[in-house]
């Protein structure tokens, strides 16, 4: 049952994160990570863990996010010698993903 | 249909998410979330394969490499969990194991994407040149 919920929640957080890859090429993977730390810090902070939270959380959100991604973009920067906006995506991504992530976490309580 | 191909990688790429840190609490205790740290990094060397064996010339179709790895890998990989649980380790660790992990990720994903990379593209090379 929970592999389903998590089957469910991932099929739609891969196509979310792909229908916006269409729509912001450039900043796709910053963006979706970052509205997606500030997700599930929310649903963290919220409520419990729950079935709701393998759904949404380990499913949706965990598809919706990418690490794999983030990082072989700063690769190809790296190539093509742009060191200095390589730098700047990897301090804004965690930078922000951490500092989104607890703010998120922190309005989910206070809910 | 190219929706299709990711959505069912995404599928995938969850559940083994989900089955690594199920196994990994058994196999290590601790508040370290090495689950998404493993999903994490073996996802960073997988993608980087993909993308330099395609680098060259397109040896993987389209719709098999948005399944792969926009769709499972993607999928197996997640940023989310990883901002997350570096602000639970700060809560119920210490600052400097939520450093840890950051500075794990961030270093190990880089050089595992980075090593899948320049084999992928080594292979592909080897391949284009025999044909």
């Amino acid at each position: 049952m929970n592999i389903l919920l998590i089957a469910v929640g991932g099929f739609f957080g891969a196509i979310a994160r792909y229908f916006i890859a269409k729509k912001l090429p450039s900043i796709s993977t910053f963006f979706v990570n970052m509205t997606g730390s500030f997700l599930l810090g929310f649903l963290m902070g919220v409520m419990p863990p729950s079935k709701w939270s393998l759904l949404l959380g380990v499913g949706f959100l965990g598809s919706y996010t990418t690490f794999s991604t983030f990082k072989v973009e700063i690769i190809h920067q790296f190539r093509e010698k742009k060191w200095k906006p390589a730098l700047a995506y990897m301090f804004l991504s965690y930078f922000g993903g951490i500092l989104l992530a607890f703010f998120g976490y922190m309005s989910g309580l206070r809910l | 249909m190219n929706y299709l191909a990711v959505g069912i990688g995404g599928m995938a790429g969850s559940i083994i998410r989900y089955l690594i840190s199920l196994y990994s609490i058994n196999l290590w205790s601790g508040s370290f979330p090495y689950g998404t740290f493993t999903a994490n990094m073996c996802g960073c060397f997988i993608l980087g394969l993909l993308t330099g064996l395609n680098e060259k010339k397109e040896m993987i179709p389209k719709t098999i490499m948005l399944g792969l790895g926009t769709g499972m890998i993607g999928s197996l990989t997640t940023f989310s969990a990883f901002s997350v649980e570096t602000v639970q380790l700060y809560e119920s660790s210490s600052i400097y194991i939520a450093g840890l992990y950051v500075l794990l990720s961030a270093v190990f994903g880089l050089l595992l994407a980075w090593s899948g990379f320049y084999i992928g593209q080594k292979g592909s090379e080897k391949v284009v040149v025999n044909k």
